[in-house]
């Protein structure tokens, strides 16, 4: 079987509310899928569902047996109270062995920040660190949450850059939410667009067509996207 | 002066002292990391009610804040997941109405309570066989704390990364509330309740700025909070002074001091 995760017709309601509404979503060995869609679409509570961490009140999540899972939030809810080096977090309750470190410290660049503090790593570094942490088990999935939310256009460039590397050579899945659509165009495979329910899903060429995309997003957006496809065509 | 920090009682004092610091230190600096100071005041604030209950029941002190401090933790825990009104509102609320049963139950006749004791501490009440208990405290709660140490931090640093690593949060916090109630049930003695968080704060802050590591800033935690004890309570009995207020002395000092002599270094 390919598919490392399958959730079928996941509902969520909170307090009167659906957040989620018959969202069904699978991946596969080597996608990378971009879900996308307004503030309070569902998108955080969608990966919290796949991942576990909230019951749905209906539907169902199948996962693979001892599927390896790599997660990299946003960014960490305490790093200025508590002195812990840059090292010391990446391989915190981790078992890993000097083989994958090293890989890992070498594909996301972070050999010379490793003996820092995280309170004085900048919004770049800190998200390379945090990437680090999260393939050092080698995760066959690899789940972010908004990554390049807090660095300015040329961090995030850098960050996605270097996430198509590692999407490429090693070969895992992607599954992440982002508003940096026209960023990540190049390496998605899939966009899901999501606003409580799933609205449109396809390649991102095909999604800047559809009239759901155009009515969330404006023609504006379609046709940044539409610049960028082009540039990259041309390259 | 020899002779009186000889003296038996003040012996037990500095031992039953130096138990409280081996765990306030540990967990002082979880309290400093995760911002809990207001809770850690608000389970020490119940402890008079349990210390009251504790008398009436018959169960003795210590059963009875332990039991009481736990049921509170774990209603603080529970109202902290409140969205519609702030967390340090809820514990301000509760805290407080815990303290007022509290004042009020103890205050009923037949309890004989020494009220002064409680508020600030008093080394002389230090029996030997409440030093056997508290060492009992100190172990337990020590060895909950190292064996789930990288959980503890983990969960710390963000509890959603801790989740997706299979850690449940809920969990840790329920053993970090555990272990408060054990470190408020053995400081009552010695520092009494309103100066508990102090405690529980103060070295660890002082240590924060000295390190570089989790498991440094908890050794120069206890070592701050044992000097602290040491020191606080030979002043204490020098000076006729309470001990739990002279311990925070102390340690307060050692804090500002640290404070000025990194802000020194900085600028050099």
């Amino acid at each position: 079987m390919n598919s490392l995760i399958s959730a079928t017709n996941i509902n969520v309601i909170k307090s009167g509310k659906a957040i989620l509404k018959d969202v069904s979503i699978k991946i596969n060995k080597n996608d990378f899928i971009t879900i996308i869609g307004p503030n309070g679409a569902g998108k955080s509570m969608l990966l919290k569902c796949i991942m576990g961490f909230y019951k749905p009140n209906s539907g169902v999540i199948k996962s693979k047996i001892n599927l390896k899972l790599g997660y990299m939030p946003q960014n960490l809810d305490i790093i200025k109270t508590i002195p812990i080096m840059a090292k010391k977090f990446i391989t915190l309750k981790k078992k890993f062995d000097k083989i994958s470190l090293k890989k890992v410290i070498l594909e996301t660049q972070i050999e010379h920040i490793l003996d820092k503090q995280l309170s004085v790593l900048s919004s770049g570094e800190m998200q390379r660190v945090l990437l680090a942490r999260s393939l050092l088990n080698n995760p066959e999935l690899l789940i972010l949450d908004e990554p390049a939310q807090n660095l300015d256009v040329s961090g995030q460039m850098l960050f996605y850059k270097l996430l198509q590397e590692i999407y490429s050579k090693r070969g895992l899945s992607i599954l992440m939410v982002s508003h940096d659509l026209h960023l990540v165009m190049i390496s998605t495979k899939q966009v899901i667009c999501l606003s409580n329910h799933i609205c449109c899903c396809g390649k991102p060429q095909q999604i800047t067509n559809d009239p759901e995309f155009l009515s969330m997003f404006g023609n504006d957006m379609a046709q940044i996207m539409a610049v960028y496809q082009h540039a990259n065509k041309e390259n | 002066m020899e002779k009186i920090i000889t003296d038996p009682f003040i012996i037990r004092g500095i031992i039953a002292g130096i138990a409280v610091a081996l765990v306030s230190g540990l967990v002082g600096c979880f309290v400093v990391w995760r911002r809990l100071s207001y809770y850690g005041e608000s389970i020490a604030h119940s402890s008079l009610l349990g210390a009251g209950i504790g008398i009436i029941i018959g169960v003795g002190v210590n059963f009875g804040v332990v039991f009481v401090c736990l049921c509170f933790g774990i209603l603080f825990l529970w109202l902290q997941q409140s969205k519609s009104l702030s967390s340090d509102t809820l514990l301000g609320v509760i805290a407080h109405f815990a303290l007022a049963i509290g004042i009020i139950v103890i205050s009923f006749n037949k309890i004989k309570i020494d009220l002064h004791a409680f508020l600030f501490g008093d080394i002389l009440t230090v029996s030997q066989s409440d030093i056997w208990g508290m060492y009992i405290g100190v172990i337990i709660a020590v060895t909950l704390i190292l064996s789930n140490w990288s959980s503890l931090v983990l969960v710390t640093l963000d509890e959603d990364l801790a989740k997706s690593e299979g850690i449940n949060p809920l969990y840790v916090n329920v053993l970090l509330t555990t272990i408060m109630t054990i470190v408020v049930a053995l400081s009552l003695q010695i520092i009494g309740l309103l100066l508990i968080t102090a405690m529980l704060i103060i070295p660890a802050a002082t240590s924060r700025r000295l390190v570089n590591s989790p498991e440094a800033m908890v050794v120069v935690a206890t070592l701050i909070g044992i000097f602290s004890v040491i020191f606080g309570i030979y002043l204490s009995v020098k000076m006729d002074l309470p001990s739990g207020p002279s311990i925070v002395v102390v340690s307060s000092t050692l804090f500002f001091l640290s404070h000025f002599f990194s802000l020194l270094a900085k600028k050099e």
